[in-house]
């Protein structure tokens, strides 16, 4: 299972850091695809198998489809991964991996504080909907209710 | 020999059924749809014209294996196998019979919808590769033909899920014991069905490679054994939709005890590929714009009804 | 609300039955190479040369037949015989062109060629679909079979002078003063 989880892990990392390098950019989104769905074996593998069929349905299945669809209407070429290529100079690394470096950082000194050996706690469907139902009612409704004002401001400029 | 679920003979066996099934399909599908039409169909390859099979493998085979040169190769490449693997994968999860069956998995429901929608991918894919102006057309409905009617399977199958209170499959099997979940969740098994021929895009919704329009759609620039992937890749897709309306819908493996819980099963889901074909041989394809407002305006509001009255009737019972 | 349930479903219910019943129906199909399939005597397929209810060749290379071609497919060179007959030295029709239109046989004079309902003529090699003279030639008379062109036309030929053939007058005489 340990495995699992770095070999997993390792994918995302690899793949998130080619969808930045690739110029072609459908190979680009197959690699992001590629590394959304690693994400969502680290979070099976880590017990919570509800998050992880979440993120491979709405993530990959959904959202992305949506990219690509977007990617098909917009006719890229030869063109496109040209700039893309003069873009990707090194200096325009710096300023981000700087900030990278910070987050990292950071992370690491959370990380180190934590206790070593945690026991990993599944959660299912049940657990996920009672929270959701529960105690985080609140936040739910106010999700939804962000949510439905951007359908009806996405039917209203479709209307158009 | 006792089967178990999960064993290597069991995979094994289900994997070499499923493939042989799929490709059998195809002279099933043929014979059947030329009897409707008063025809005879393939009868001349082997008794009844069975080994037909066998000829369109060897031809597909041997066909040349030609990709573009103006496709983008790798993805080119790698739609045919994503929606083979998608689907193989996806029949892990299906309870074949009270010990048959490859994973027990406790969110079965939850990976065939995802399966579902990573097998978007393939249509988009081989579209877009392609670089061809019909296979662009194909892979632009077949997107956003799957996308929408991924949305209502799985609502309409959430109904089945609420009665039984599991995302396991099995477990939704067991739970029909008494009733088998087509007479409480009657609306839920039609939407699903329409649903499930959108998905697998055959027809009457194959408007993603709809002949008379756009060539062959998604598909219009393959040959050989990668055009044979989608070719048994949708009987693949029809056989997994069969096996799962029988799974959520009409009991599993259930049955009378004079045959094995098995045989039950197969025969419930021929009775669903059967039906599925007969769709092929009798409805026309509808306009691309009528079945998109018929999903969202009709279907969405129908499937979203029924799981609010299905939950209702669960907490007032 | 109605309508659309009625449009959506109960339309594609019915449609469903109706194309389901066809299932107990016979095929309309007929298996050819085992069942073999009616041909009417007119059909017009592979051509034929036919000869005289005496024997003798029937054509007599007019060429009409050549010109009334609308594929030029047919070639023949006349040839004459000691008895004044003439007769195709060689008679060639190219199948690989030939539309099967009849045209030929409408236009001959002697109904030498004729057309008869035998369709299979696929081959392998393109070459063979050239028939000569001796591929085309029968030992009939096909399908007019009390026809010879030679007793009922004036030409004359060794044994049969002018004036000899059927329903024919005897030549008049130019050089005599009676009517
Ligand atoms: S059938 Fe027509 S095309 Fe054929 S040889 Fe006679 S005239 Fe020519
Ligand atoms: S076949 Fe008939 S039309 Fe043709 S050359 Fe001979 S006699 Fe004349």
């Amino acid at each position: 299972m340990i495995t699992l989880f770095y070999l997993a892990g390792a994918i995302a990392v690899i793949s998130t850091a080619a969808v930045i390098v690739q110029t072609n950019i459908v190979h680009a989104l197959l690699y992001l695809i590629l590394s959304l769905l690693a994400v969502a074996v680290v979070f099976y593998v880590l017990g919570a198998p509800f998050a992880a069929a979440l993120e491979a349905i709405v993530y990959a299945g959904a959202i992305l489809v949506l990219f690509l669809f977007v990617i098909m209407m917009l006719n890229l070429g030869q063109h496109t991964r040209d700039q893309e290529r003069s873009w990707l100079s090194a200096r325009m690394f710096v300023a981000p991996g700087i900030m990278s470096a910070l987050l990292l950082g950071q992370f690491l000194n959370v990380m180190s504080q934590i206790d070593q050996d945690m026991t990993i706690t599944r959660v299912g469907v049940m657990e996920v909907s009672a929270l959701l139902f529960g105690p985080y009612v609140l936040a739910v409704e106010l999700a939804s209710i962000l949510l439905l004002a951007g359908l009806v401001s996405a039917y209203h400029l479709a209307k158009k | 020999m006792t089967l178990e679920v999960g064993s290597g003979l069991t995979i094994g066996l289900i994997l070499g059924t499923v493939i042989v099934v799929a490709a059998m399909l195809i002279w099933v599908e043929r014979r059947l749809l030329s009897f409707w039409q008063e025809r005879l169909g393939p009868n001349r390859v082997g008794p009844f014209g069975l080994l037909q099979v066998v000829a369109d493998m060897i031809k597909i085979f041997t066909k040349e294996d030609w990709v573009p040169p103006f496709a983008d190769r790798f993805s080119f490449v790698l739609a045919p196998a994503i929606i083979m693997t998608v689907i193989l994968l996806s029949f892990a999860v299906i309870p074949f019979g009270p010990n048959v069956g490859v994973v027990e998995s406790n969110i079965g429901v939850l990976f065939i919808l995802a399966m579902a929608s990573l097998g978007a991918y393939s249509v988009m894919l081989g579209g877009l590769s392609s670089d061809n102006k019909y296979a662009l057309l194909g892979s632009l409905r077949a997107a956003a033909q799957m996308v929408s009617y991924e949305v209502f399977m799985g609502i309409s199958l959430l109904g089945v899920v609420a009665l039984s209170g599991s995302f396991n499959l099995r477990t939704i099997v067991e739970a029909q014991e008494g009733m088998w979940f087509f007479i409480p969740q009657f609306i839920g098994f039609v939407i699903f069905l329409i649903a499930g021929v959108a998905e697998s895009h055959r027809l009457p919704f194959d408007i993603p490679e709809a002949e008379q329009e756009i060539c062959a759609g998604y598909h219009t620039e393959y040959s050989g054994m990668k055009f044979g992937m989608f070719f048994v890749g949708e009987y693949l897709g029809l056989v997994l939709v069969s096996s799962l309306i029988t799974v959520l819908f009409f009991g599993g493996w259930m049955g009378p005890s004079f045959l094995p819980p098995i045989v039950w099963f197969a025969l419930k889901s021929g009775v669903f590929i059967a039906f599925f074909i007969l769709l092929r041989a009798a409805i026309p394809r509808p306009r691309y714009d009528q079945l998109m407002s018929y999903g969202w305006l009709f279907l969405l509001p129908l499937s979203l009804i029924n799981l609010l009255v299905t939950g209702a009737i669960i907490l007032s019972t | 609300m109605f309508k659309l349930v009625k449009d959506t479903l109960i339309s594609q219910v019915v449609t469903l039955w109706g194309v389901f019943k066809k299932i107990f129906v016979k095929a309309d199909t007929v298996e050819y190479p085992d069942q073999q399939p009616y041909m009417f005597p007119r059909w017009r397929g592979r051509i034929i040369l036919s000869r005289d209810p005496d024997g003798e060749e029937r054509c007599v290379a007019c060429n009409l037949c050549a010109v009334a071609c609308p594929v030029d497919c047919i070639a023949l060179q006349k040839g004459e015989m000691e008895d004044g007959r003439w007769y195709p030295e060689f008679f060639r029709i190219n199948f690989s062109r030939c539309i099967m239109c009849g045209f030929c046989e409408e236009a001959c004079p002697t109904n030498a060629i004729q057309l008869t309902p035998d369709f299979e003529m696929a081959e392998y090699v393109r070459q063979d679909m050239v028939w000569e003279k001796e591929d085309l030639l029968i030992d009939g008379c096909g399908k007019y079979h009390d026809y010879n062109f030679y007793r009922v036309a004036g030409k004359q030929i060794a044994g049969k002078d002018k004036g000899e053939a059927l329903n024919e007058a005897k030549p008049v005489d130019v050089r005599s003063l009676m009517p």
